[in-house]
């Protein structure tokens, strides 16, 4: 018995394989199928009618000039000769499909921001509401009265993001040379499980360590290393300490990740080559592990920059960052327009980073 | 003893006959010192910088925990075992004096579940769909939607939460002028709000899982003549699955956890554990919330362990 398609021709050949930029293994690209007619066919791929392929018109789509002769197009077996039309049904049902979430996204989640970015323009009116007169006096209210704020904002989240990389690169190093895998499970564990407890729970975990007659207080008195109890909830440093907990497991993880993917034998053959341990490492394992740096550090950068819990938790006046602005904003007869404002600000320094990332950072197929 | 002379030097040219000296050159030494004291270093920081990480992770949850066991109300000195925290949180519901707003944190605890149980069967939901229609079709938009779907998980939550804000205040102020019907929110808007987020999450998490698939499965069944339907639930789904549910435990924990975001949704009488918790910190802090944290955590400890079995029996079947 022959398989199927094997050995004859196949009646239908112009159900090309989920063919161009979507196919996922180059192996199936362009891999003709043979099929009988009337079958279903891929679930949201093209529907195929039976019958002669549709073609379309040669050289159209990869510019190359109407009527030229182009030899790749003549069908040859086992080349990926036509272009299919798409149907419109597949790609209806497809839309259909994806329309619910997308429909989602646009009300709840880019019209709100529209509405946010409009509201910025006007005019505080009555009880804090937007109305009509536009103005972009909270823009520059912004920059003229909330500068150091948003300066300081910036300097707790490089801050931040300095110390989790000093901290957390050594660490993800040390994981991922553990040579047994139970032991790099157990710890990557260890670095995760923080990650998924209540953030305000892990604050205040904090809180009750560092206030002022909290254990580490008690130890620095015990130890001799101060005479009064220190001061340093409701400092910068505690917001930035507070930070530094919350947000370096997104340091580790992709740090992790590329050391893990880094091949030995590039550091093998450096030492080779007459590296010392601190050429080696820079020379070969931090460039080789910069996207994951870069990844970490975007992760750890984004999310400090619009950190809200921590500073209203841990900082005092002097620890207030955007978040807290913004706010302060919304809460009872606020400012709408101004807080619409400030978070506008804080929308284009995300997407400063965001840019930083996608430029730098961490590709998913190398 | 001759001197030994070195014929060559690298340039070429014969090299000046040098004393021979025992060891090595002092320059050489001095690099080779260096050289040996950025080793012990590096040996010392490897190790030593990973020991604070963790400690630094863990130390203040150990406190939490054990000083949750304190028969004293501090969190440095400790006096003594003593559930009488725990007992606090459970007295009024034995038909004895309350001694904590425990209703109050029950009826959070409620809430919370609710709101993340429903908003995970949506979110979940529609992000498969919208992770199937994309890595599967082709349709208008696709692209662009496909990079719009990392947008809530960039975005600053409080950017999030205040949009959500002016957007339902906005929105109902339009509807009572237009029906003359008074909104509020409540239950509804947290749980779009934690849609419209959790929703890209699952989306991403899928969609991650699709990449990996072989789509030639799915040509094969339809080669052996499967329909649309069975196609999909006898292959893509069951291969996608381990996927589905890390999304789905993924928007449950986001959810459960989310306090920003459902800080700007919620109204009157729908607080949720976060806000629970967080007015707690605000006030008076109490002493029983170091029993209330442990518990949480301990919740979520159990949460981790379940996701990790069910992840490692859906891989397993795939």
């Amino acid at each position: 018995m022959t398989p199927r398609g094997v050995g004859k021709r196949p009646r239908y050949h112009h159900a090309v394989t989920n063919s161009g930029r979507g196919g996922r293994s180059p192996a199936s690209r362009g891999r003709l199928t043979p099929r009988a007619p009337g079958r279903g066919d891929a679930w949201v791929h093209w529907r195929v009618p039976p019958g002669p392929p549709a073609i379309e018109p040669a050289g159209a789509p990869d510019g190359a000039p109407d009527g030229a002769p182009s030899h790749g197009r003549l069908g040859l077996p086992g080349t990926r000769t036509r272009r299919l039309r798409r149907p419109a049904a597949a790609e209806a049902r497809a839309f259909w499909l994806a329309s619910p979430a997308m429909a989602w996204l646009v009300l709840f989640f880019l019209l709100p921001l529209l509405f946010v970015g409009v509201a910025s323009f006007m005019t505080r009116g009555a009880g804090g509401q937007p109305i009509q007169p536009w103005t972009v006096e909270h823009y520059q209210r912004t920059f003229e009265v909330f500068g150091p704020v948003i300066w300081r904002t910036l300097g707790f989240a490089a801050l931040t993001t300095v110390l989790c990389l000093l901290v957390g690169y050594p660490t993800a190093l040390y994981i991922a040379s553990r040579p047994r895998p139970g032991v790099r499970l157990l710890l990557l564990f260890l670095v995760l499980l923080p990650f998924w407890t209540n953030f305000l729970v892990r604050t205040y975990a904090l809180i009750t360590i560092v206030q002022r007659e909290g254990l580490l207080n008690e130890w620095l008195v015990r130890l001799g290393i101060v005479h009064d109890p220190v001061q340093v909830l409701f400092t910068p440093t505690a917001v930035v300490l507070g930070l530094v907990y919350g947000f370096l497991p997104f340091m580790v993880l992709p740090i992790y990740a590329s050391v893990e993917r880094l091949d030995r034998r590039y550091v093998e053959a450096a030492h080779d080559l007459g590296a010392n341990d601190w050429r080696a490492f820079w020379r070969v394992i931090w460039p080789l592990t910069l996207p994951g740096v870069v990844a970490g550090s975007m992760l750890v950068f984004i999310p400090a920059i619009g950190a809200f819990v921590t500073p209203d938790l841990m900082g005092g006046t002097g620890g207030l960052m955007i978040g807290n602005l913004v706010q302060s904003q919304f809460r009872g007869r606020g400012n709408v327009p101004l807080g619409s404002a400030i978070s506008m600000v804080l929308l284009v320094i995300v997407f400063a980073g965001v840019l930083v990332y996608a430029r730098w950072g961490e590709r998913r197929d190398p | 003893m001759s001197r030994p002379v070195r014929p060559y030097a690298p340039g070429g040219r014969p090299a000046r006959a040098r004393p021979v000296r025992h060891g090595v050159a002092p320059e050489r030494r001095r690099a080779l010192r260096r050289d040996l004291a950025t080793r012990r270093l590096g040996r010392v920081l490897a190790w030593t910088v990973p020991l604070v990480a963790l400690g630094f992770l863990w130390v203040p949850i150990a406190v939490l925990v054990a000083f949750s066991f304190n028969d004293a109300a501090s969190v440095s000195s400790w006096r003594g075992f003593s559930l009488r925290w725990y007992e606090n949180l459970f007295t009024s519901l034995t038909g004895g004096p309350a001694r904590f707003q425990t209703e109050l944190l029950l009826r959070a605890v409620l809430n919370s579940l609710l709101v993340a149980g429903v908003s995970t069967v949506v979110a979940t939901t529609l992000g498969t769909m919208f992770a199937l229609a994309v890595a599967r079709g082709r349709f208008p938009g696709r692209r662009l939607f496909d990079a719009l779907f990392y947008l809530p998980v960039v975005i600053p939550d409080i950017t999030m939460g205040v949009s959500l804000a002016v957007f339902f205040r906005i929105v109902f102020e339009a509807w009572q002028q237009w029906t003359g019907v008074r909104l509020v929110s409540g239950f509804g808007t947290i749980i779009i709000a934690h849609v419209a987020f959790n929703v890209a999450y699952v989306a991403i998490v899928v969609r991650a899982r699709l990449a990996t698939m072989d789509p030639s499965l799915e040509e094969a069944a339809r080669d052996l003549g499967a329909n649309d339907w069975q196609a999909f639930w006898r292959i893509t789904f069951p291969i996608l699955f381990p996927g589905v549910l890390a999304g789905a435990l993924l928007a449950f924990t986001l959810s459960l956890d989310d306090f920003v975001i459902t800080f700007f949704t919620a109204g009157v009488g729908t607080t949720t554990l976060p806000l629970f918790v967080y007015g707690l910190l605000k006030q008076r802090v109490p002493p029983e919330i170091n029993a209330v944290s442990t518990l949480m955590i301990l919740a979520s400890i159990a949460l981790v362990a379940v996701s990790l079995v069910l992840q490692r029996r859906g891989a397993r079947r795939a």
